[in-house]
C-alpha cells in the first residue's frame, strides 16, 4: 500500500577494501567503512562512524560497548532496518552473501530478512505483538517467506518451538505473548528469528531484559542453535561477561567506532586498547574482596553530535597524550604478531608477560608505564 | 464471559434506575403547568384541577415516579399529553429505528473513511500526506453540520438531483428507497465523526508504529502495509472503539440538526418537539430509551475490548 521512500542513491563506492579484519574464508558478511548518521535538530549524530568487519559462515562475533556506543545502530544498519531516509544517512557498504544490502530496492531487501539475516531483539516483553497468538507470529513468517500452506506452517511452527526448548508447544501456539514468561517469550523470539533458517543472526542484547537465571539458558540456546544450524552470529551486548567464552571474536565498540577486535580469548588475555582494558577491569568478580570498590570508567561516552577530535576515548583515557587528542588513530591496525588482533590506538597496552586473564587490568596498566610513549 | 455479561447487565439496571429517576425529576421540576399547556389559558380553575388529577399530577412525586416506573417495566410509557395523545412507546419505537439507522450508517461511513486515512497518515508521519490529512480533518471539524448539510442538499439534491427530497421511506417499505434517503444525512453525520476518528486513530497508530513488535515484524520481512494492517491497527484501535461507543450514544438522541435538515422522523426531533410542547411523558419515555440504547451499546463495546486485546480477557487456565 505504501511504498517505502526511494532508496538511497548509494554512491557506488568502489571501496579500497580496508585491511580485512577476521578470518580469511569467503566472508558471509562484509561491512566496509559503514557510517550511519542521524540528522537531528541538534545536529548530525554519527551513531556509527566508520566500522568495517568481516564474518564468515558459522562464525560468531561479539560486539561490546557501553550504551550509546552505536552497537545497536550498527546491528540495525547491517540488517538494513535502518536505511537512508529523510533524516538518516548511510554511507559505506554492507554485503550479506555478496549482496549490497543498502543498494537493494526495499522490497528485495525485505526478502533478505528471514532467510538471510534475522534479528533477536532485546526485550521479549515488547517485541511480540500482544494481540497475536504465538503460532500466528510463526506461521505468518513461514508462509510469507517459504510459501508454506497453513497446515504445513502450523506443523513447522511446532517444530520450531520444540527446537528452542519450549514445552507443550501445541498449547503454546494457541497462547498470547502475555501468557508466557520472559524467558519463554525470548525463546519464541529466537524461534521466529530461526524460522527461515537465516545464515546470519543478529542478537541485540538478547538477555538484557531477562532474569539472570534465564540469561544463561538463552545464551546457551543461541550458542547451540548457531552451531547446529551453522549460522553466523553477531551477539551485541554491553556486558563483556555475556560474550566471554561464547563467541569466536570480539569487537569492542566505542563512540561509533571499533576500538579493538580480536579472538575472544586474546582480548581477555591481553587487551590492547585502554578502553577494553578498563571494560574488563570493570566486570565485578567473585574473587574481589568483599566491599572492594567496583572499578568504573570515569566520565561518560562522548556526545555523538559533537565527538571529540582525535581518539574518542582520549578524554577518559588514563594513558592519553597529546597526539591522542589531536589525531584519530587509524582503525584496524593489525598486530605484527597476530594478524587477527587489531586495535585503534596510538599507544596500545603491551601484553604483560605474566598477565593472567583474571585480574589483568592493574597488571597491564602498570606494565604500560602510564601515558608516556 | 457469562459472568462478565451478567455483571454488565446488572450495571445496566442501576444506570437505568438512576437515569429514569433523574429524568423524571427534571421534567417534573420544569416550570409551567402542564394542564395550562394542554388546555390553554382562560379556563375555569376546576378544569385545570380535573386535568391535573387525570394526569396524576396531584400525587406526590415519588408515587408518580413509581407508577411510571411500573408502567415502563411492562412496556407502557404513558401517553403523550399533546393531542392525539398517542402512546409514547409507539412514537418512540417508530423514531428509534430511524435514528439508529442514521447513527450506524454514519459511523460505518466514518470508519470506512477514517481507518484508511489514519493509516496512510500515520505511515507517513510528518510527511506531506500526513499534514494534508491533518489539515483537512481540522477543516471538516470547523464546518458545522448544518452548513455541510445545506451545501450537500443544495448540490446533490436540488442541483444534481441524485438524492430524493421529501418523505422518509421505512426499511419495511423499500430497502433501496430507505438507503437512498438515509445516505445523505448519514454522510453529513459521518463527515465530522470521520475527522475525529482519523485524528484519534492516527495518533494511536503513530505510537504503536514505534513499538518494538512493529520493528520486529518488519525485521521478519513483513511488507509495510501488512505490518500496518496486521500488526499495528488492532493494538491502536482502543481509543477509536471507545469513541465509537460514545458517538453512537450521542448520535441516537442528538442528531436534531441533521434530522431537521432532512425532515427525518428520528429521536432528536421527537424529543425536541416534545420538550417545546411541554409533553413530559414523551420526553421521559424517549430519554429512558435513549439511555438504555447508550448503555447497551457501551456494554457491547466493553465486550469488544476483549476481542481486540487478549490481555483483557479472562485467562482460561
Amino acid at each position: 500500500m505504501t511504498p517505502e521512500p526511494p532508496m538511497s542513491q548509494e554512491p557506488p563506492m568502489t571501496p579500497e577494501p580496508p585491511v580485512t579484519v577476521g578470518s580469511t574464508a569467503t566472508p558471509l558478511l562484509e561491512v566496509d567503512d559503514l557510517r550511519t548518521t542521524f540528522h537531528t535538530p541538534r545536529g548530525a549524530v554519527r551513531a556509527v562512524d566508520g566500522v568495517s568487519l568481516r564474518l564468515s559462515a558459522g562464525e560468531t562475533i561479539g560486539v561490546v560497548g557501553e550504551s550509546g556506543s552505536g552497537k545497536s545502530v550498527l546491528g540495525r544498519t547491517i540488517m538494513g532496518l535502518i536505511s537512508a531516509g529523510p533524516a538518516t544517512e548511510v554511507q559505506g557498504t554492507v554485503r550479506i552473501g555478496g549482496r549490497d544490502v543498502h543498494a537493494l530496492a526495499p522490497g528485495e531487501r525485505r526478502r533478505l530478512w528471514g532467510p538471510e539475516v534475522a534479528m533477536v531483539f532485546q526485550d521479549p516483553m515488547t517485541s511480540l505483538n500482544p494481540t497475536k497468538r504465538i503460532g500466528t507470529h510463526l506461521t505468518e513468517t513461514l508462509r510469507l517467506h517459504l510459501g508454506l500452506r497453513r497446515g504445513a506452517a502450523a506443523d513447522r511452527a511446532i517444530e520450531l518451538l520444540v527446537q528452542v526448548g519450549i514445552p507443550e508447544p501445541r498449547r503454546r501456539v494457541r497462547q498470547f505473548p502475555h501468557e508466557l514468561s520472559g524467558g519463554m517469550r525470548q525463546r519464541v523470539v529466537i524461534a521466529l528469528a530461526l524460522a527461515c533458517s537465516p545464515k546470519l543472526l543478529i542478537a541485540d542484547e538478547p538477555t538484557t531484559a531477562l532474569d539472570v537465571t534465564v540469561q544463561k539458558q538463552i545464551l546457551d540456546l543461541l550458542g547451540t542453535l548457531a552451531e547446529r544450524l551453522d549460522m553466523a552470529t553477531i551477539l551485541i551486548s554491553h556486558d563483556l561477561g555475556v560474550i566471554a567464552g561464547r563467541t569466536d571474536r570480539v569487537a569492542v565498540m566505542y563512540a561509533g567506532r571499533i576500538a579493538e577486535t580480536a579472538a575472544t580469548a586474546a582480548v581477555f588475555e591481553h587487551p590492547l586498547h585502554p578502553y577494553t582494558d578498563a571494560l574488563i577491569g570493570s566486570i565485578p568478580r567473585l574473587s574481589n574482596e568483599p566491599h572492594a570498590e567496583l572499578r568504573v570508567i570515569d566520565g561518560n561516552p562522548p556526545d555523538m553530535s559533537a565527538p571529540p577530535p582525535g581518539c574518542r576515548f582520549a578524554p577518559r583515557c588514563v594513558h592519553a597524550f597529546e597526539r591522542c587528542r589531536e589525531e584519530a588513530p587509524p582503525p584496524h591496525e593489525p598486530l605484527a604478531y597476530d594478524a587477527r588482533h587489531s586495535v585503534a590506538c596510538h599507544a596500545p597496552l603491551l601484553p604483560a608477560p605474566n598477565a593472567d586473564s583474571g585480574n589483568a587490568d592493574s597488571g597491564n596498566a602498570d606494565s604500560m608505564n602510564g601515558g608516556d610513549d | 464471559m457469562t459472568r462478565k455479561l451478567l455483571l454488565r447487565l446488572g450495571e445496566l439496571v442501576v444506570v437505568l434506575a438512576l437515569v429514569s429517576f433523574g429524568v423524571f425529576l427534571l421534567v417534573a421540576l420544569i416550570p409551567g403547568d402542564p394542564a395550562v399547556a394542554i388546555l390553554g389559558e382562560g379556563h375555569p380553575p376546576e378544569d385545570y384541577a380535573a386535568l391535573r388529577a387525570e394526569l396524576g399530577l396531584d400525587q406526590p412525586i415519588l408515587n408518580r415516579y413509581l407508577d411510571w416506573l411500573g408502567g415502563a417495566l411492562t412496556g407502557d410509557l404513558g401517553h403523550s399529553i399533546v393531542p392525539p395523545r398517542s402512546a409514547v412507546i409507539d412514537r418512540v419505537l417508530a423514531a428509534l429505528p430511524v435514528s439508529a439507522e442514521l447513527a450506524i450508517l454514519g459511523l460505518l461511513l466514518a470508519m470506512a473513511l477514517a481507518i484508511p486515512l489514519a493509516m496512510w497518515s500515520a505511515a507517513r508521519e510528518g510527511g506531506l500526506v500526513d499534514r494534508a490529512i491533518g489539515a483537512s480533518t481540522f477543516a471538516v471539524l470547523s464546518v458545522p453540520s448544518f452548513l455541510s448539510g445545506l451545501l450537500l442538499i443544495m448540490v446533490l439534491v436540488n442541483g444534481l438531483g441524485w438524492f430524493p427530497r421529501g418523505q422518509w421511506v421505512r426499511v419495511s417499505e423499500s430497502i433501496t428507497g430507505n438507503l437512498h434517503h438515509a445516505l445523505l444525512p448519514a454522510v453529513v453525520i459521518a463527515l465530522s465523526e470521520a475527522a475525529v476518528f482519523t485524528r484519534i486513530l492516527r495518533s494511536d497508530l503513530v505510537v504503536t508504529l514505534r513499538e518494538d513488535f512493529v520493528l520486529a515484524a518488519r525485521a521478519r520481512g513483513m511488507p509495510r502495509w501488512r505490518v500496518l494492517v496486521g500488526d499495528a491497527l488492532r493494538p491502536s484501535s482502543f481509543s477509536l472503539l471507545t469513541l465509537l461507543g460514545l458517538s453512537f450514544g450521542s448520535l441516537i438522541g442528538s442528531t436534531v440538526i441533521v434530522e431537521t435538515l432532512f425532515a427525518l422522523p428520528g429521536m432528536g426531533s421527537l424529543v425536541v418537539n416534545a420538550a417545546n410542547q411541554g409533553d413530559f411523558p414523551m420526553v421521559q419515555g424517549a430519554t429512558l430509551l435513549i439511555a438504555a440504547a447508550y448503555v447497551l451499546v457501551n456494554i457491547g463495546i466493553d465486550l469488544a475490548y476483549g476481542f481486540l486485546d487478549p490481555r483483557t480477557r479472562r485467562v482460561h487456565a
